[in-house]
């Protein structure tokens, strides 16, 4: 039993970061209506970046902010040259356009910084914490605690900042409805740029904190495209969805890379290794859920008109 | 001037209905093939093809190109969006692997069929969710196809024959007691089998299916009132399109690499089809075969142009930048076509005879 | 003056009842169509007439009532059902292929008529060769008589509104249609146009015998072809009758004039 709440716990601390991610691209998709698959290349590109500068002999305090202002730099570029010309295109166009968005900015991060595994020491030991193994003999990493932490933290802001600012208000109205946004006013391109450079942070903060863990490489773009089974499970357009499709996948990933091989083993009688499953298993709980759900479990059902 | 249709009427619908309505369509297109059969191999006997271009473009460029036409079935025609375009490559390869391993007398050219029956198999269990979702829930959907096939042959021994490598190497292809050897015998083989399946996609798209397929692709609503079934319909592109996708596996491992693991079939290769639709053109067949041309070649051109501007500038670029070009290539590539020409280079292919046919009178 | 034999009832409706969420699209809805004729189902936007051809041919599927069609009650249609069954339609926002030429969207039209299988088109070759252009034939008559002979191979997207409209009903009539359901056929036309398509829509109806069931919003061209008239308003009926009835009707003034109920 313990074992399975240090399992679930640990699965549960990395979904609050798979959240992380995942909010970066709802983001963007309620705001433009634009699912941008680039996101996870983003998170690379900002950790990749952040690292470079601060092994060039910058201090992360200054190597982060300067990264922040590259992302943002990024998102204006991508707004301007990849979205404007193909706003009104159906969505799987643009869809496909954040699917080359993806390869130019691997490719970029890549060519500046090199191919190699960076390492980032955020100063925060990966090590057990001291107090829960003493006193619930429970081994739970203390960097995924503040890890998540500060991703939960941010969720937080950023819930509120849609809920509760002017912008983020304005950024409700727009993606409920661009003409009407347009007609009361809201400056669209203006509104758009934020939503980039607020997406841009995010991928900053899940790069540095996933970066940290993981190592900075180009692994982390998958761990970014777990954010996908994430939102397929919350819904695109949900805040809240993110961060319960977040947990869910995080916890059920762990559980089933820890439970599923012994049971296949005794199932069908083999010593085969098989493990990896956390490597699929999102995907495959995502496929399944969608044929019982498929608005997810906090978007709206739409009946199709004609 | 000689590109003109006038004077050439069609007096039956048979004539009209043709792949190349048009006479000199017909007679450019029977040059290619013969050229592609005949001329290529002469060439190479004569020494101005090498081995090299036979391994390295030639084949691969054709065997994507089947590839692409698969996955173009699926997305430019019938408007299903995948991003498993590999894993279903890699059933083909591995399922043809295992009835030519463990049926004795397996003829090899059955083993394809056989693999590509099983991916289409595959295709139509990881087709069902695109009965309910659509767009880019269903894209991120194919993504479960793509890892879970590529793991389960991974990790379930069967599949590569317990080899522990997971390294598995394709039988010879033997026909007749003819066996392809050589790279030009190879070429032919796959040069064959692509031809024909083209031949066969062609048809298709232009008949009845063909137009169920692009009828839900473009108003799923309406299609389905005027009487397509949704279900099958999109079944039929998920089976048919992965029936191509498997045989092309099958070639990539046979004809192509020749040993080849669960992992040469990656996320990274579902893409690089993915662009070789979009770049040639969605929706389009000889798209597939132009895309596929264009991926094969411009990693070469590239190395080439850095290799290049090594030598001659001595410039001198960091290893490895190479590769990350061709990811910004091929990235800003995408873009600038869904851009600019979503119909791809087959559409500029259209537009270049159009204005060939009113030239030199533009108007 | 036409000179026609207007049938039996072959379709009839009631109590029909449609929501979606809370906005009540239609409320126990009953009235009944006779073959042959030209039935009009008019009202002002929003009052339900195009939910009402969608629960006709089983795009939606209403809570309570019953149809009866052909003599045979259901509760709901089904899409394939009551397209196999000789129900073909328009749609008030063109709904064509638009990746599709002109002769290939009238050719859907003709799918369910289609007997040949994947394979044999594959190998388009013997009957699936023959089969094609069989209705190759059919559908250039219908382009013949919509006048579209120009423009059969351009894709449909590229073409004016009025000429997506005719292409449309090309395609509703490649089916051969016992029934035949008109969204706003005539809508943003210029007049010269509303009078072909009045043409196209009376010649179908006489030559072929078609029976149609019309959503029009010019209230001149429905009086002067419709033979009975269904008035919707709110998802409620308010009138039904001839359109000298349906004219007279205070309710159907008021309705028109705005009046609060
Ligand atoms: N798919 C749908 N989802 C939600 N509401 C709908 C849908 N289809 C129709 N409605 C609602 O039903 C009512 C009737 O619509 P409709 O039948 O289109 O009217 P009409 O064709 O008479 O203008 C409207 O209030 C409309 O908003
Ligand atoms: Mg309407």
């Amino acid at each position: 039993m313990q074992f399975f709440f240090e399992v679930l716990i640990a699965g549960l601390l990395s979904g609050v970061m798979y959240s992380l991610v995942a909010l970066g691209y709802v983001l963007i998709y309620k705001a433009s209506g634009v699912f941008n698959f680039a996101q996870g290349a983003m998170v690379f590109f900002a950790a990749l970046t952040a690292v470079g500068l601060h092994d060039l002999g910058l201090s992360l305090w200054l190597a982060v902010p300067l990264t922040m202002v590259a992302m943002i730099a990024l998102g204006l570029v991508t707004e301007r040259v990849v979205l404007r010309p193909l706003v009104a295109q159906a969505e799987i166009t643009l869809f496909m356009a954040t699917i080359g968005l993806t390869f130019f900015i691997e490719g970029l991060a890549q060519a500046i910084w090199g191919a190699s595994v960076r390492g980032l020491e955020l100063g925060i030991a990966d090590v057990p914490l001291d107090w829960l193994l003493d006193h619930a003999n429970m081994a739970i990493s203390q960097f995924d605690l503040i890890a998540a932490g500060i991703a939960a933290v941010l969720v937080a802001a950023l819930a509120i900042f849609f809920s509760k600012t002017k912008i983020g208000r304005a950024l409700r109205a727009v993606a409920d409805d661009h003409q009407a946004a347009l007609s009361v006013g809201i400056p669209l391109h203006h509104i758009w740029g934020v939503v980039w450079a607020v997406a841009g942070f995010v991928a900053l903060v899940a790069g540095l904190l996933w970066g940290a863990r993981n190592g900075v490489q180009f692994a982390l773009t998958f761990v970014a495209l777990k954010a996908l089974p994430v939102l397929i499970l919350g819904g695109f357009t949900s805040v809240p969805g993110a961060i319960v499709g977040g947990l869910i996948i995080g916890a059920s990933e762990k559980l089933a890379e820890v439970y599923i091989p012994p049971l296949l083993q005794t199932l069908f009688d083999t010593q085969m290794n098989l493990g990896g499953i956390e490597g699929w298993f999102p995907y495959v709980l995502a496929l399944l859920f969608l044929l019982v759900r498929p608005e997810g479990l906090f978007g709206e059902r739409i009946i199709r008109r004609i | 001037m000689f590109y003109r249709e006038a004077g050439q009427f069609k007096a039956t619908y048979a004539e009209d209905n043709r792949i190349f309505p048009i006479r000199q369509d017909r007679i450019v297109f029977a040059f290619i093939i013969i050229f592609a059969f005949l001329g290529v191999p002469l060439l190479a006997s004569i020494g101005l093809v090498s081995n090299y271009t036979f391994t390295a473009i030639l084949t691969p460029f054709l065997i994507f190109s089947l590839a692409a036409l698969g996955l173009n079935i699926l997305t430019g025609y019938a408007g299903q969006l995948s991003l498993g375009t590999a894993a279903f490559m890699a059933v083909g390869a591995f399922a043809s692997y295992n009835f030519m391993l463990r049926i004795e007398g397996m003829p090899i050219l059955v083993a394809f069929m056989l693999g590509g029956l099983c991916a289409a198999g595959v295709g139509i269990v990881f087709g069902l969710p695109s009965l309910r979702i659509r767009g880019f829930y269903l894209a991120a959907a194919t993504l479960a196809t793509q890892f879970f096939i590529v793991w389960c042959l991974t990790k379930i021994g069967w599949f590569t024959n317990y080899s522990s490598s997971g390294v598995i190497s394709a039988q010879k292809i033997a026909i007749l007691g003819y066996t392809f050897e050589s790279s030009m015998s190879k070429y032919l083989f796959v040069l064959s089998v692509v031809s024909v399946m083209a031949l066969l996609a062609k048809n298709m798209v232009r008949s009845n299916i063909g137009r169920s397929w692009m009828a839900i692709r473009d108003m799923d609503m309406a299609a389905e009132v005027i009487g397509f079934r949704p279900m099958r319909t999109k079944l039929m592109a998920f089976a048919v399109s992965s029936f191509y996708c498997g045989v092309s596996g099958a070639l990539f491992a046979y004809a192509y690499l020749g040993t080849v693991e669960p992992e040469g079939f990656n996320l990274d290769l579902s893409f690089r089809i993915l662009f070789m639709v979009i770049i040639g053109g969605l929706g389009s067949i000889l798209g597939s075969f132009l895309g596929s041309a264009f991926i094969v070649l411009l990693p070469i051109v590239l190395s080439i142009t850095i290799q290049f501007l090594e030598h001659s500038i001595g410039l001198n670029l960091p290893s490895g930048i190479g590769s990350s070009i061709e990811l910004m290539a091929f990235g800003s590539l995408i873009i600038f076509f869904l851009i600019v020409e979503p119909h791809g280079l087959a559409r500029l292919w259209q537009i270049g005879k159009e204005k060939l046919r009113l030239w030199p009178f533009p108007h | 003056m036409m000179n026609k034999r207007i049938g039996e009832v072959i379709l009839s409706f009631e109590n029909i009842s449609l929501s979606f969420g809370g906005v009540k699209a239609l409320t126990r809805i009953g009235f009944d169509v006779r073959e042959h004729e030209i039935r009009a189902i008019i009202g002002p936007n929003g009052a339900g007439k195009s939910s009402m051809l969608n629960v006709i041919n089983g795009v939606y599927h209403p809570q309570e009532g019953e149809i009866v069609f052909r003599g045979k009650s259901r509760r709901g249609m089904n899409t394939y059902e009551s397209a196999k069954s000789g129900i073909a339609r328009t749609f008030q926002n063109i709904a064509l292929f638009k990746g599709m030429s002109v002769l290939d969207n009238i050719m859907t039209g003709r799918n369910l008529k289609m007997r040949s299988n994947f394979l044999l088109d594959a190998l388009y070759w013997g009957p699936a060769q023959r089969e094609e252009i069989a209705h190759r034939r059919k559908v250039e008559e219908i382009i013949d008589f919509l006048e579209i002979q120009h423009i059969r191979k351009t894709p449909v997207g590229r073409l004016a509104y009025g000429l997506q409209k005719r292409v449309e009903l090309g395609r509703a009539l490649a089916a051969e249609p016992s029934i035949l359901l008109l969204d706003e056929p005539m809508a943003g036309m210029n007049v010269e146009e509303k009078q072909d398509m009045c043409r196209f829509i009376l010649d179908v109806n006489d030559q072929l015998g078609t029976t149609i069931i019309l959503i029009e919003h010019d209230m001149g061209v429905v009086m002067d072809i419709s033979d009975r008239v269904v008035v919707l308003d709110y998802g409620k009926k308010i009138a039904d009758g001839t359109p000298d009835e349906v004219r007279a009707n205070q309710d159907v003034i008021d309705a028109y004039l705005g009046v609060a109920h």
